[in-house]
């Protein structure tokens, strides 16, 4: 997995393990979850960082990290899209809807595009299913969406962000 | 099923739920009955401390696992992931045994042996998961046998053999195939990878590096370094522990032989090879003799065969590296230099203080190793003597390390964009070549290296050894400082398999404190003790793998301490057999010629500009 080389969170990075003087191997979740609340996502910087600050070898962090879910290595966009790929949402055409928003963003799951605008999950269900296909953006329903209003969708978003 | 159902015919007044756990408990108390064996408190006497494996009586000590106790009873239980002299992980489940009264199988390897159990190491039950198990690690293997570095020598493919594994049921690729070949010393390819875990504990455990470890989860783990980088940004430091115990191909040396080859058949290049002090002693291991021969004399025979023009050995550079060394560590003590001064011809060792502790490096003897001595000699004095252009003399190495392909490359290691030893080649790897050119190490006659690089002494022979150079070195040391040699030149205090071993002598009424360690764990020791204040250390050999460079790498895979043992006390038995004048560096006579016509004294301008170097902090991802 990828993970950001940005190093302009050291601060929150720094504070979060100042809270923590004597912390040691055992607190790394605690570590790892708290620097992500503070810094949206876990930076090379914050994984090597929490490594020097437990004594812990940067390597089994990043293994513990990739491990569970949670754990994000990119900052998410200002857009965040979900797409539900749930069984209904599946049967009703989620791939193409997926496929398609790859193909317009130029990034995959879990990722974030160039610009910091967009970023993308899957979802496994998220009870919409009489809406399929379902996606969430910024926490926002939209229902029913196909291939061919992504683009105009993702417009309407990318204007928005672009206003404020 | 409903409750109503359910209580057909029972009072209506006792629910499901405690019916069920009635019944539970009515087999809890049934065990016993089926099972005779577990009244331990009936057990006969004669089951204290021992059990019956396969029908045999198999007596354990504490501590003792059913795997370990019935190896050493000489039963045999067939294993993946275990470790020797490592605490179990059980993560493969391949060493799985019956117990009676035990409803599932368990793994033997971290079930503890207790009195009066009854285990069976080869049942129907047990031979048909072992299938299983091979079977479905087979089936997200890549099919490339035929091709693999490892198609002699293949735990995997050993396995699936014994079990009579012939057939795929599936083939699924890994989700993930990168093949990181960044790293001039080891290749990693994950799509081979059993997921063990063996190179993460001897990165972990035997050299406190850690710079690989699992990634991710479920199907999708890999074995990897922090962030999935190349191995050659990571804080690998190239020892190639790694690749002694990786089963597969997954992690293995990278090669030079096609280099090598290719050099031995171009008419316009002189090739010429050095080979260290420890590989005599191991080649034949992987030659079919028997361990614990030195096949020094035909080993050189098989180079020339092979089309060598000049065969010289390690072990006069090392000689030349004690000369070096004991002056530089002479002029530290009677100059007020800095102390303790390391030993710095294990390439890892180096790597590892540019890494992780680079305050030390000016504890580094500046000394380079004997591979770079030599190589630096062949391409200035040996070069211009015979009239050939640097870049014309292609200089091989045969190495019982990785790390000494890494060396090797480091650009200090040569001057004017030509390198002063050119392709290195693992203990492994000369095995290779041997086997292709159908050379026997049995039916050669031994011939000795060239001149001028050919003479050693066995002080340079203990170089492959774990303390020898500090041996070595004291010799030589204790010359120059007193002016006559050492009454006892057998310094068997810092000899021998321990991790740490301290000695301290006095010379000419100055006290000296010395400390030998392998295996970079144990140097990690005696550092923090340095670095909160320990001062009586002036002279600290360190060796990266266990043993030393017995222990290398480089040499034949997957070593028992017993092996890595034998080796070793082979070479002090070279030594031993030696009269006094072979046994120091400083009366090694090529080595004395060397400086008269060439490099004047220890330590000079030349020395200075040749056989010393300069070290770099390296502020990789860690």
């Amino acid at each position: 997995m990828d993970v950001s080389t940005d190093t302009a969170n050291s601060a929150e990075i720094q504070s979060v393990l100042a809270r923590y003087p004597d912390a040691t191997e055992d607190q790394l979740i605690t570590l790892l979850q708290e620097v992500q609340d503070a810094c949206g996502y876990l930076s090379r910087d914050a994984i090597l960082s929490i490594g020097r600050h437990i004594d812990m070898p940067a390597s089994r962090i990043y293994g513990v990290a990739t491990f569970y879910n949670q754990f994000r290595f990119y900052p998410l966009g200002r857009v965040h899209i979900q797409i539900c790929r749930g069984t209904a949402c599946h049967v009703k055409g989620s791939k193409a809807v997926l496929d398609t928003l790859q193909g317009e963003l130029g990034v995959g799951a879990n990722q974030t595009t160039r610009d910091g605008v967009f970023s993308f999950e899957e979802l496994a269900c998220i009870g919409a299913c009489g809406l399929a296909p379902a996606i969430m953006v910024n926490g926002e329903l939209r229902a029913k969406v196909t291939p061919e209003s992504i683009p105009g969708l993702l417009k309407e978003y990318r204007e928005k962000v672009e206003a404020v | 099923m409903s409750k109503k159902k359910h209580a057909d015919g029972k009072p209506a007044a006792e629910p499901a739920e405690d019916k069920k756990m009635a019944e539970e408990k009515k087999t809890e108390e049934k065990k016993p009955e089926s099972n005779p064996t577990v009244k331990v408190a009936e057990a006969p006497k004669a089951f204290e401390n021992s059990m019956l494996v396969d029908g045999h009586v198999v007596t354990f000590e504490p501590g003792d696992t059913i795997l370990t106790a019935s190896l050493r009873t000489g039963i045999h239980i067939p294993t993946l992931c275990y470790l020797e002299g490592f605490s179990a992980t059980g993560s493969c489940r391949f060493c799985v045994v019956e117990v009676e009264g035990r409803p599932a199988l368990v793994p033997s390897c971290t079930y503890p042996a207790e009195p009066g159990l009854k285990v069976q190491t080869h049942s129907a039950r047990v031979v048909e998961a072992r299938r299983t198990i091979i079977g479905l690690l087979l089936a997200d293997h890549p099919g490339d046998c035929l091709a693999c570095v490892r198609s002699d020598s293949c735990r995997l493919q050993e396995l699936a053999a014994e079990l009579d594994v012939r057939q795929r049921r599936s083939y699924t690729a890994r989700p993930h195939h990168e093949l990181d070949t960044a790293s001039p010393s080891i290749v990693r390819e994950t799509s081979k990878c059993v997921l063990c875990g063996k190179c993460i504990r001897v990165c972990e455990d035997v050299q406190g590096v850690s710079a690989i470890g699992f990634i991710g989860r479920g199907a999708e783990t890999i074995v990897g370094t922090v962030f999935n980088q190349g191995m050659n940004v990571s804080s690998c430091i190239n020892c190639g522990q790694c690749t002694l115990v990786c089963p597969t191909g997954a992690l293995h040396e990278q090669r030079d032989l096609t280099r090598v080859v290719a050099a031995l058949r171009d008419p316009t290049k002189t090739v010429v090879v050095q080979h260290a002090p420890s590989v005599s002693v191991s080649i034949g291991e992987l030659a079919g003799l028997p361990p614990g021969i030195d096949a020094d004399g035909p080993m050189v025979t098989a180079l020339r065969r092979l089309g060598f023009k000049y065969v010289f050995d390690t072990s006069f550079s090392a000689d030349l590296t004690i000369m070096e060394e004991a002056s530089e560590f002479v002029h530290r003590v009677s100059h007020g230099g800095i102390l303790p001064m390391f030993t710095s011809c294990s390439p890892a060792w180096i790597k590892f203080v540019e890494t992780f502790y680079p305050e030390f490096m000016h504890n580094l003897s500046t000394c380079k190793s004997p591979q770079a001595m030599m190589g630096a000699v062949i391409k200035t004095y040996w070069a211009k003597r015979m009239d050939i252009k640097p870049e014309d003399v292609f200089s091989v190495s045969i190495m019982p390390c990785t790390a000494k392909k890494f060396e090797a490359a480091r650009p200090e290691m040569g001057r004017d964009g030509v390198r002063d030893v050119d392709a290195v080649l693992t203990t492994r790897e000369l095995a290779r070549l041997l086997k292709q050119h159908n050379l026997n190490l049995r039916d050669l006659e031994p011939t000795v290296p060239d001149s001028p690089f050919g003479e050693r002494s066995t002080a340079g022979k203990i170089f492959g050894a774990s303390g020898g150079v500090m041996e070595a070195a004291l010799r030589t040391a204790y010359s120059m400082i007193t002016g006559e040699e050492a009454k006892n030149l057998d310094f068997v205090e810092v000899r021998g398999l321990s991790g740490i071993k301290e000695y301290r002598i006095n010379v000419a009424g100055i006290d000296v404190g010395v400390a030998v360690a392998n295996s970079l764990s144990n140097a990690r020791k005696i550092l923090e003790q340095i670095k909160n204040g320990r001062s009586d250390l002036h002279f600290v050999e360190i060796m990266s793998c266990p043993g030393g460079c017995v222990g290398g790498g480089g040499q034949p895979l997957a070593p028992s301490r017993s092996d890595i043992k034998i080796r070793l006390d082979k070479l002090y038995d070279i030594d031993k057999s030696e009269s006094a004048n072979h046994r120091l560096s400083h009366l090694n006579q090529e080595v004395k010629k060397l400086y008269d016509e060439f490099l004047g004294t220890p330590l000079g301008p030349m020395s200075h500009e040749l056989l010393h170097t300069h070290y770099h902090a390296r502020p990789v991802a860690r």
